[in-house]
């Protein structure tokens, strides 16, 4: 019971953090359809300037989050001006080589900048320890990741379902160029959604490091969750992005705990059968 | 389609001799540069080794992606496999007949070839990236769990290939096996010029080009795409059991995500679609990678990220496809 408690907590704050790194890359795909493989790149970027921040300048844990977010967004919006806008539209194969490129060259400049080694962002005194619940405790980060991960999904379904921008994001993604014929600035709704994209991945990178640690290949190794978790869920689809961010944490925290000589056989395992079976992804859209 | 036929029939003669010729040049030009090679770097001939090794997987990836259109960023699959085959016939079963390790490399490839095939080819755009990711991924862990089998993260080690028809011994120098190399390379090059020029290649072109005609006319993608799978598994098999056999040990970097991208980058570097583009590309990216990681390993993995944007943006054809359009663009013009 003990052991099956620690997993469900464990289970839902790894995923609530995958949550939160990987909706902006399923929006963003949903919108622009590109295969954006720099966006854990992005999340690593949020962690080194917090890590940064807190550790070696000792700024608050509340400030390095946000310098992290703007940070993070400050770097990526010249990459997109500049290079994401030429890969709109272009073949997958052109997509993949140039975000693949983006990646290669960020953990170059990490690795370069920062050191190989492993960078931690010390917790304030308050997300430290842990609460007792009566029959059990548990930590206060992983309680925070989980509540970090509920308010963004609020906050996002919100922001799409309920204000006017949603209303414009909802119909881009549905189709960009009779959106754009019917007065809307696609370019600015691409352009802020691309923000708000990295800034959330840059929070997520941080609010995670404890379960993500940040070096300078993370962009490499989380890639694939990252793209499975869209994958799964379907691009652009929020809800199924929540589905499939707690099955495969669920699937990935119960393979460490059970059989952890195994490590992540039984997550790539279990991606592959959910991809075979369900090939647009759990709430993907069935197209024509 | 009697109309089609006349015309093939009257132009076949000259388009024929001009393939045939250019079957030869490539030829010659292979066996050219390995000459050169050879004679230039008489003291690094394990680094030539394992550019034709890397060449025949870029190869391997070029007749899925190049031809048939199938991103994928799990090819170093293929590779491994026929690397951990070959290896683990002379570790652990005594079959150090060089010739014999080359056949269970090939074997070995065209399964992982098909397993691939069938699973990559489930799905289409993003998930099939995911899932060649995934497969690459998958066999990595594998190949480290089943550690007595494969060695582990040490590397499988205590392969003792035998002279090359009982005759040319595996030198500590590296020229039979550099030989051994160039020797396959022609062969499997050959035969690829033949099966993309064939019916079944020209089949599998089209598919890359609109699938739902191909199947309006009759042809079923999969299963061809699926065979295109199994020969290009034979081909990275033949690569991986070189690499097995020059190097005489096989780690697990040759079933690596890594692996895999870097083929993928060589391929575009020199060109998709053209077997001359995958040469082109291994040979200057493998030396290019020699000389600045030898200086720097770090600000390797920066040049190649600003290499790959960089043929994105100004060169999307590659080395090879932007020189021919450029010669074919000279010739038409006076």
């Amino acid at each position: 019971m003990q052991t099956v408690l620690s997993i469900a907590i464990d289970a839902l704050a790894y995923g609530m953090v995958l949550f939160v790194i990987s909706i902006g890359l399923s929006v963003t795909m949903g919108l622009m359809r590109v295969v954006n493989l720099a966006h854990g790149a992005f999340a690593m970027i949020g962690g080194y300037i917090a890590s940064y921040a807190a550790r070696d300048l000792g700024i608050g844990y509340g400030f390095a989050v946000l310098l992290a977010v703007f940070g993070t967004v400050i770097i990526a919006v010249p990459i997109e001006r500049l290079l994401y806008r030429r890969i709109y539209g272009a073949p997958e194969l052109t997509q993949v080589l140039m975000t693949i490129g983006i990646t290669f060259c960020i953990i170059g400049i990490a690795n370069y900048v920062f050191g190989p080694t492993l960078k931690t962002v010390p917790l304030p005194g308050e997300l430290q320890g842990s609460v007792d619940l009566g029959f059990r405790a548990i930590a206060v980060h992983r309680l925070f990741a989980i509540v970090c991960g509920l308010a963004v999904a609020a906050g996002l379904w919100y922001a799409i379902e309920r204000t006017a921008f949603g209303v414009k994001l909802r119909a881009s993604v549905d189709n960009a160029a009779m959106a754009a014929a019917l007065g809307v600035r696609t370019e600015i709704v691409y352009a802020v959604s691309f923000a708000v994209a990295v800034g959330l991945a840059a929070f997520g990178g941080v609010v995670g490091a404890e379960l993500l640690p940040v070096e300078p290949y993370y962009a490499l190794r989380y890639m694939v969750t990252f793209l499975v978790v869209v994958s799964v869920g379907g691009a652009g689809s929020i809800p199924g992005a929540l589905i499939a961010c707690l099955l495969l944490g669920a699937i990935d925290t119960t393979g460490r705990y059970l059989m952890p000589e195994f490590g992540e056989f039984f997550f790539y395992l279990a991606v592959i059968a959910i991809i075979c079976v369900f090939p647009r992804g759990l709430a993907g859209r069935a197209k024509g | 389609m009697t109309m089609t036929t006349t015309n093939e029939m009257t132009a076949a003669p000259p388009a024929h001799r001009r393939i045939a010729n250019a079957d030869l040049i490539g030829l010659a030009v292979i066996l050219l540069v390995a000459a050169v090679g050879y004679f230039l770097f008489p003291n690094n001939l394990a680094l030539l080794t394992r550019i034709i090794a890397a060449a025949l997987l870029v190869l391997s990836l070029d007749l899925v992606t190049g031809y048939c259109g199938v991103a994928t960023l799990g090819h170093a699959a293929l590779f491994g496999a026929g690397a951990y085959a070959a290896g683990i016939a002379s570790a652990h079963y005594g079959i150090n007949d060089p010739l014999a390790m080359l056949a269970f490399g090939i074997v070995a490839g065209a399964v992982a070839g098909l397993i691939c095939g069938v699973v990559i080819l489930r799905a289409h755009g993003l998930p099939q990236l995911v899932l060649s990711i995934a497969l690459i991924h998958l066999f990595h862990e594998f190949a480290n769990k089943a550690s007595s089998w494969t060695g582990g993260s040490d590397g499988l080690s205590g392969i003792a290939p035998t002279a090359l028809f009982s005759l040319y011994e595996f030198d500590l120098w590296g020229r039979t096996a550099y030989v051994f190399g160039v020797a396959l390379l022609v062969i499997v090059f050959l035969l690829l010029r033949l099966i993309v020029r064939s019916p079944f290649g020209m089949l599998c072109r089209g598919i890359k080009e609109d699938p739902i005609r191909i199947r309006s006319m009759g042809a079923s993608p999969k299963i061809a795409l699926t065979k295109m799978y199994v020969i290009s598994g034979a081909v990275a098999g033949v690569g991986g059991a070189l690499n097995a056999i020059s190097t005489q040990v096989v780690g697990l970097d040759s079933l690596s995500f890594t692996m895999s991208a870097e083929s993928l980058v060589m391929l575009v570097l020199g060109g998709t679609g053209s077997l001359f583009g995958a040469l082109t590309g291994t040979v200057v990216f493998m030396f290019f990678e020699d000389v600045v990681s030898a200086a720097n390993p770090f600000h390797w993995l920066t040049m190649v990220g600003a290499l790959l944007i960089a043929v994105v943006l100004f060169a999307p054809k590659g080395i090879y496809g932007t020189a021919a359009a450029l010669i074919t663009r000279r010739r038409e013009a006076p």
